[in-house]
């Protein structure tokens, strides 16, 4: 029972931390290249078309959803499991939501890198 | 990629393990804070390494924020994962704690991952195509993936 739980909320946190990314890079690119644009416009002006982005707000939503279950998957499971594979499983997440909600082109070199990334991630916590 | 845009890349790693560290140990030093006494968060928030972190972590996310203006996901995501290695490197040669085979080999493939992710483009094809409501076709990259 207490397995299913941690691996619940690794799941939950994993849901939640690959939604938030999506969404805030959605909302980024909406935005445009925030470093040219700071120059032509002035820091202000960029800042305040971020906040007013409505998936910029959602993202962090998600992204505080995603912290607040990793703290209810810390009350209930291991440390050493809950952190590295919901962290891990984003990584392949990540990969899988960009490229069919964001439309990148996730080639064989960066399914390489999430792969590579989510396993090294999975063996240092080991 | 200009080499300001690299710095802002690094400035994620640096920063977000930074943070995450200094938050680590300010939390550590000030003990465990029971879900019946919420309100001592408060007061955590006057520790130094507890300050100091929040403030990394402010430049983290900003710094997150603008590489994503102009990077895909795929590619920031590895491409900063170098963080993991630098907190071991830290606990190796500033704290000199022991790090086993397996993570040594963690480390190998986390590194491996971010080679392959950054010889590559940062931006692909199809996302330059629906760049930006302020479209300029110069801002990005025009690498494709290979």
């Amino acid at each position: 029972m207490k397995d299913l739980q941690a691996w619940a909320a690794i799941g939950i946190v994993a849901l939640a931390a690959t939604t938030g990314d999506v969404l805030l890079s959605h909302a980024m690119k909406q935005v445009g290249d925030v470093a040219e644009l700071c120059k032509r416009r002035g820091v202000l002006p960029v800042l305040g078309r971020v906040l007013q982005t409505p998936t910029f707000a959602l993202g962090v939503m998600a992204m505080a959803a995603a912290f607040f279950s990793l703290l209810f998957g810390l009350s209930n499971g291991n440390l050493s499991l809950v952190v590295p594979a919901s962290a891990s499983l984003s990584f392949v997440g990540n990969a899988i939501a960009a490229r069919i909600f964001l439309h990148e082109r996730v080639g064989r070199r960066r399914w390489m890198a999430a792969l590579l990334v989510a396993g090294g991630v999975l063996l240092m916590a080991l | 990629m200009t080499f300001k845009k690299y710095l802002v890349l690094a400035g994620i790693a640096v920063f977000g393990a930074a943070g995450d560290s200094l938050l680590d140990r300010g939390m550590k030093n000030f003990g465990i804070v029971s879900l019946h006494h919420l309100s001592r968060l408060v007061v955590a928030l006057l520790n130094p390494s507890v300050i100091v972190g929040i403030l990394l972590l402010l430049a983290f996310f900003a710094c997150y924020m603008s590489s994503l203006s102009w990077a895909d996901l795929t590619y920031v995501l590895p491409a900063t994962s170098l963080g993991y290695v630098l907190v071991a490197f830290v606990a190796r040669f500033a704290f000199h704690e022991h790090i086993s085979p397996t993570r040594w080999l963690g480390i190998a493939l986390i590194a491996a991952g971010v080679g392959f992710v950054s010889a590559g483009p940062s931006m692909t094809p199809a996302r330059q195509a629906r760049h930006s409501l302020d479209a300029r076709p110069n801002a990005v990259s025009p690498e494709v993936e290979s």
